[in-house]
C-alpha cells in the first residue's frame, strides 16, 4: 500500500503540502474489529477516545440486534466493568436498569436437602468502593453500545457482513462475503470462543471440557430478593441466583450434560419442578421470565492472544467457565488494556501494529487470564464434589475466609475487580 | 539522500529492506534499544508539549515543529516524531544506515528527511530546528563540547535539546559494559567506553558552556522484576536523559 507520494524526493517532505498524505490516510481505519458483541463495541468506543478509527465487522444483521424484550440473559458486571462503562460515557443511560449486588451468600448444598446454612457472606457495606457488583440485562447493554456506536463519527459498523479471509502483509486486510475488502493497521478478533480471526491466523486453543452444561434462565418470584446473589454448590456444579430488578433474578444452573439436555428437552413446567427442590423457598413461588438457554461449560484459551497485526479479546482469547459471572468483565479488562496500549503508543508516535506494541497487551493480559482460569477450574472442581474429604476440606476454608474480615474483604476486591494491574479506564479514568 | 532508488541497484535495495527489518525487530539485534524506546519516547514527548504547548492528545500534536535525530540509526525516534507531525531530519554518521531508515519510512508511509552528516556540518550549513534529539551520542563523540556547542547553533531561539548518556561510576561500569556487553551482550563488546562517560553535573556543565539551559533532568532506570524501562526522578546512576532550551 505504498503510496505514490511517498516516493518522492524526501526533501519535498519540507513543503508542508505533502504532509497531508503521511499516516492515517493508507487504511479504511486504523483499527479492524471482528465481531459485534459487546467486547469489539466497546473497544471501538474506547479506541475512539484517543483518536483511533475502527470498523466493527458484526455477523448480525442489524434488525436482530435491538430487540427490546427481555430474552433473559444478563451480566454480572464486576464494580470495575461498571467504572470502565462509566468512563466510555454508557453508564449514565443503564444506571436505572442496574440491579446493584449488596450481597453475596455462598452455600453447600445437596439436591433435595436445599441449601445448608450461609456460611459465606460478603457484604458490600464492608467494602468502601460501594456495591461490587451490579447486573445488567443483555438487551439494555446491547442497546446502549449500539446507539454509542452510531453516534460515533470515529467508529463504522457494519452489521450482517461475514468476514471470508485475512491477510496481515503490510496492512491488516479482510475480506467480506460480499467480496469487498477493508484495511486497517491491526485486526483485532472479539468473535467469541469460536474465533474464526483467531483460526484464520493460525492460533490454536488450549482447553477441557467440564462435563457440565450452564442452564441459563430469568425467573420471577414472589418474595424481594433484597439485592442478594446466591451461590449455592452442588455436587453436580453450582447454581447461582442473581438479582435483577424488580421481583426477578437470573439463574445459572450448572448440571451434568445428560441432566442438562433432559432439562432443556422438558417443558417449562418440568424445568422449574426440577428447579424448585435446590431453589428452596426463600423467594417464595417461582416462574419463569424469559427462555432458557444452555451453554455447554468449557475453557478454551488462545495459545497466543497476538499474532503479526492481529490481537484477541475476549472469549476469543479465553472462554472461561462462568462460575462467577467472569466472561464478561475479564473481556473487558482485556478491552482496556487493549486500549490503553495502543492509547499511549498513538501518543508515543509509535506504530500501533508494531509487534513490540502488540506484545504489551499480551504480557499484561495473559497473566491474568491464566490465573484466573486456573482459580476458576480449581473452585469448580472442588465444589463440584461429594468427597467427603473435600466438603471438610471447603468447610474448613470458607470458614476461615468467612472468621477474618480482611480475608473477606481481599476476595470481595478481587471478584469486583479491584486486584492487580487495573487499565486505567476500569479505575473510571478517561483513557 | 533523495536519490537513493534511483542510484543504487536492486542487489543493495534487498540488502537494506534485510538491514531495516533488523533494525525494526524488536528481539533482535537492537532489542536493547527497543525495549528502552517507549521509556525515552515517552519523557521526549512530555518535554516537547510542555516546552510548546501541546496536547499529545490531539491529532498530530507536533505539527509545524522541525525535529532534528542525530544519531537517528534505523530511524527508531524520527518515525515516531514524523508520526506525531513533526517535520523530520534525521542525521547518521554512519553511510549505510540512511537507505535503511529510508526504506523503513516508507514502508511505514512516512516523509523523512535522512541525511548522511553531523550535526557540526548541519551547523555549518546554517541549518535551524525547534527540537534536537541528541540520545546515547555524546559518550560517543571524541570533544563533547564541540559537539553540543554544535546543537545549541541548531536550534532555533526558544528551541528544545533532549540530550541522553550513561553516567560515571562503578555501577554504571558494571551494568552498561560488564552487564550489557558481556553478560546479556545487549550490545556488541567495545560499544563504550568506561572513560568517555560523562556524569549528570559534568553534563549541566558542559550543556551551560555550550550555550543552552538546562532545565531537567531524569533517570531511566531498568526494572529486572517487570523486565521494562521506567523514568526516575532520583536514580540517574545509569542511564539518564537531560532537557535543556535555547533561551531567545
Amino acid at each position: 500500500m505504498m503510496s505514490q507520494a511517498t516516493l518522492q524526493p524526501a526533501r519535498a517532505m519540507d513543503n508542508p503540502a505533502c504532509r497531508a498524505i503521511v499516516g492515517d490516510m493508507r487504511h479504511d481505519a486504523d483499527i479492524l474489529i471482528v465481531g459485534g458483541g459487546l467486547n469489539g463495541p466497546c473497544l471501538a468506543l474506547a479506541c475512539a477516545q484517543a483518536g483511533l478509527s475502527s470498523i466493527v465487522i458484526d455477523a448480525l444483521p442489524a434488525q436482530a440486534q435491538m430487540g427490546a424484550d427481555f430474552d433473559g440473559r444478563s451480566y454480572a458486571l464486576a464494580l470495575a466493568s461498571v467504572r470502565m462503562l462509566g468512563a466510555l460515557g454508557l453508564w449514565e443511560g443503564l444506571r436505572d436498569h442496574a440491579q446493584p449486588i449488596h450481597q453475596i451468600k455462598a452455600s453447600d448444598g445437596r439436591a433435595g436437602e436445599g441449601a445448608a446454612p450461609f456460611f459465606l457472606h460478603f457484604d458490600s457495606a464492608e467494602l468502601e468502593e460501594g456495591p461490587m457488583g451490579h447486573m445488567m440485562e443483555d438487551r439494555h447493554l446491547r442497546r446502549a453500545v449500539q446507539e454509542a456506536m452510531a453516534q460515533n463519527p470515529l467508529i463504522t459498523h457494519r452489521p450482517g457482513a461475514t468476514v471470508v479471509a485475512q491477510s496481515s502483509e503490510g496492512a491488516a486486510r479482510v475480506t467480506l462475503d460480499t467480496g469487498e475488502i477493508v484495511t486497517g493497521a491491526i485486526l483485532i478478533g472479539a468473535d467469541g470462543r469460536k474465533s474464526g480471526t483467531a483460526a484464520r491466523a493460525g492460533i490454536k486453543r488450549t482447553g477441557w471440557d467440564y462435563g457440565q452444561t450452564a442452564l441459563v434462565c430469568a425467573i420471577a418470584h414472589e418474595k424481594p430478593h433484597e439485592g442478594i446473589a446466591h451461590q449455592f454448590f452442588m455436587p453436580p456444579g453450582p447454581l447461582a441466583i442473581l438479582p435483577l430488578p424488580g421481583n426477578r433474578s437470573s439463574i445459572v444452573w450448572s448440571e451434568t450434560h445428560a441432566d442438562a439436555r433432559r432439562l432443556m428437552a422438558g417443558s417449562d413446567a418440568e424445568f422449574l419442578d426440577h428447579l424448585r427442590p435446590r431453589f428452596g423457598d426463600f423467594l417464595g413461588e417461582i416462574s419463569l421470565a424469559g427462555r432458557r438457554y444452555s451453554y455447554p461449560l468449557n475453557l478454551t484459551i488462545a495459545n497466543a492472544f497476538i499474532a503479526d497485526r492481529l490481537a484477541l479479546v475476549g472469549d476469543a482469547a479465553h472462554g472461561v467457565h462462568p462460575i462467577a459471572g467472569q466472561g464478561l468483565n475479564l473481556g473487558l479488562r482485556d478491552v482496556g488494556a487493549l486500549a490503553e496500549v495502543l492509547a499511549d503508543a498513538t501518543r508515543r508516535g509509535e506504530d500501533i501494529a508494531a509487534p513490540d506494541v502488540l506484545a504489551r497487551y499480551q504480557s499484561w493480559r495473559r497473566f491474568d487470564t491464566a490465573a484466573l482460569a486456573l482459580a476458576t477450574d480449581g473452585v469448580n472442581r472442588l465444589f463440584s464434589n461429594d468427597n467427603p474429604a473435600l466438603r471438610l476440606i471447603r468447610d474448613i476454608g470458607m470458614g476461615a475466609v468467612s472468621a477474618v474480615p480482611a480475608l473477606r474483604r481481599a476476595f470481595m476486591r478481587e471478584a469486583a475487580g479491584l486486584t492487580g494491574d487495573v487499565p486505567r479506564l476500569l479505575q473510571g479514568r478517561a483513557l | 539522500m533523495a536519490e537513493v532508488n534511483q542510484t543504487v541497484d536492486s542487489g543493495e535495495i534487498a540488502k537494506f529492506e534485510a538491514m531495516a527489518a533488523e533494525w525494526w525487530d524488536p528481539n533482535g539485534k537492537f532489542k536493547p534499544l527497543h525495549m528502552l524506546n517507549p521509556t525515552r519516547l515517552d519523557y521526549i514527548t512530555r518535554q516537547i508539549a510542555a516546552e510548546f504547548g501541546r496536547d499529545l492528545k490531539a491529532q498530530k500534536p507536533f505539527e509545524g515543529l522541525r525535529i532534528l535525530d542525530i544519531g537517528c540509526g534505523g530511524g527508531l525516534l524520527s518515525e515516531p516524531m514524523a508520526r506525531l507531525g513533526a517535520t523530520v531530519v534525521g542525521a547518521d554518521a554512519a553511510p549505510r544506515n540512511i537507505p535503511v531508515a529510508q526504506i523503513h519510512a516508507e514502508q511505514s508511509g512516512l516523509t523523512i528527511d535522512y541525511r548522511h552528516t553531523t550535526a557540526e556540518a548541519l551547523a555549518a550549513a546554517g541549518e535551524q530546528f525547534d527540537v534536537v534529539l541528541n540520545m546515547e551520542v555524546v559518550e560517543h563523540v571524541a570533544d563533547p563540547l564541540a559537539y553540543l556547542t554544535a546543537c545549541q547553533q541548531l536550534l532555533k531561539p526558544g528551541g528544545l535539546m533532549i540530550c541522553s548518556t550513561i553516567n560515571r561510576n562503578p555501577k554504571s561500569f558494571l551494568m552498561a559494559i560488564i552487564g550489557a556487553e558481556y553478560v546479556m551482550r545487549w550490545l556488541p563488546k567495545g560499544t563504550h567506553e568506561w572513560q568517555k562517560f560523562i556524569t549528570p553535573d559534568e553534563l549541566y556543565e558542559l550543556i551551560r558552556q555550550a550555550g543552552l539551559d538546562p532545565v531537567d533532568r531524569k533517570g531511566f532506570v531498568f526494572n529486572k522484576l517487570l523486565w521494562r524501562w521506567s523514568i526516575s526522578d532520583w536514580d540517574l546512576s545509569v542511564n539518564y536523559v537531560t532537557a535543556s532550551v535555547k533561551r531567545g
